[in-house]
């Protein structure tokens, strides 16, 4: 291990360019820990965003060596390359400022996936669901989603058509429709099938390849589009 | 176009894909016992001309290209050139016309002409 990595960050928002700094080499240093030395020792202006430090909140996403990663979680030994990183924002998201990526698009496409839960029993009244019950298997394995936008960076499909949902909204609406204590299915199926929801989806699986919590939102696109083509043939969408 | 139209389009594909699998495999199986077999081509229609058989099979086939084509290439000009509505569908559409035409123009020839 040499002493000194060679960084070189996106400096800038949609006009920029990418900037060198180099950084000491430390024992099971991150990501997330050079781009926190470039800014606290080197060029405070930097603009990025973290919050938890150890996989859970999701924000702190960026493109390193050409690959979306969770950059609190990946160490630089993992990535790095003849000594030397490229940090960029994610792709397929504008960006604010260096990067930082504006994540309003990614959130309100979940939003208009119906990604809330909509139920009606209360506390008294709550539904028995057997934890083995096939349904709520399909919820457990998709529910772990921390909206890191990596899988959504990742979507070739989303850079060629905008307005596709994209793999987080699709495998957030799955747990939903698998979950039988919710009342908006029929709703979320419609918002979900088409050209701009699931059934835009080429299978190409960048998604499950690159999810840092190992989903599979793949899988959860193939199942919606079985289901919404299904409900559709029996004219229940 | 509707979701549940979409939804329906994406069916088709999937069910048309399903029939050309097996209509492909069935077809070069047709095509590797005749090319080692040493058939002709006089052989060949001998073999196909009346055959109810070979008329449902190639139709089938033909009916499963037509169907599956136009909505894959539909999805192609989408993406590929930025073609939306009417036009993507017109396209579409006729390409898969001309597929169901020349197709059965086939059959029609293999099996009766």
């Amino acid at each position: 291990m040499s002493s000194e990595l060679q960084v070189s960050v996106w400096r800038g928002a949609g006009e920029g360019r990418f900037v060198a700094y180099r950084v000491p080499r430390a024992v099971n240093q991150t990501v997330l820990d050079v781009v926190t030395y470039i800014q606290r020792k080197l060029d405070p202006s930097l603009a990025y965003r973290y919050a938890c430090r150890v996989g859970m909140c999701g924000t702190c996403a960026m493109t390193v060596n050409g690959v979306a990663r969770w950059t609190c979680r990946t160490h630089v030994s993992k990535v790095v390359r003849d000594d030397a990183l490229e940090i960029a924002p994610l792709s397929n998201l504008p960006v604010i400022r260096d990067l930082a990526t504006d994540m309003r698009g990614f959130f309100d496409k979940w939003a208009k996936a119906h990604g809330q839960f909509r139920g009606t029993k209360s506390r008294d009244d709550f539904a028995k669901i057997r934890p083995d019950d096939r349904q709520r298997t399909e919820i457990d394995a998709g529910i772990e989603c921390i909206g890191c936008a990596v899988c959504y960076a990742s979507c070739d499909v989303v850079t060629w058509r905008p307005d596709f949902l994209g793999p987080a909204a699709l495998n957030r609406a799955w747990t939903l429709v698998n979950d039988a204590r919710d009342v908006e299915q029929r709703e979320r199926l419609r918002a979900v099938a088409g050209d701009a929801g699931c059934h835009a989806c080429h299978t190409q699986a960048s998604c499950t390849e690159r999810c840092p919590k190992h989903l599979e939102p793949t899988r959860a696109i193939a199942g919606l589009k079985l289901m919404t083509a299904r409900e559709a043939v029996r004219g229940r969408l | 176009m509707s979701a549940a139209t979409q939804a329906r389009l994406w069916y088709a594909q999937r069910v048309s894909a399903m029939v050309l699998a097996l209509c492909v495999l069935v077809h070069l199986a047709t095509l590797i016992y005749a090319t080692r077999h040493g058939l002709t081509a006089a052989a060949i229609l001998g073999r196909t001309r009346g055959s109810g058989l070979a008329a449902l099979f190639y139709a089938i086939f033909v009916i499963a290209c037509a169907v599956h084509v136009p909505i894959g290439l539909a999805k192609v000009f989408e993406e590929w050139l930025r073609w939306r509505g009417r036009i993507m569908a017109a396209v579409s559409l006729a390409i898969g016309a001309v597929i169901l035409f020349l197709g059965m123009r086939a059959v029609y020839a293999v099996v009766i002409g």
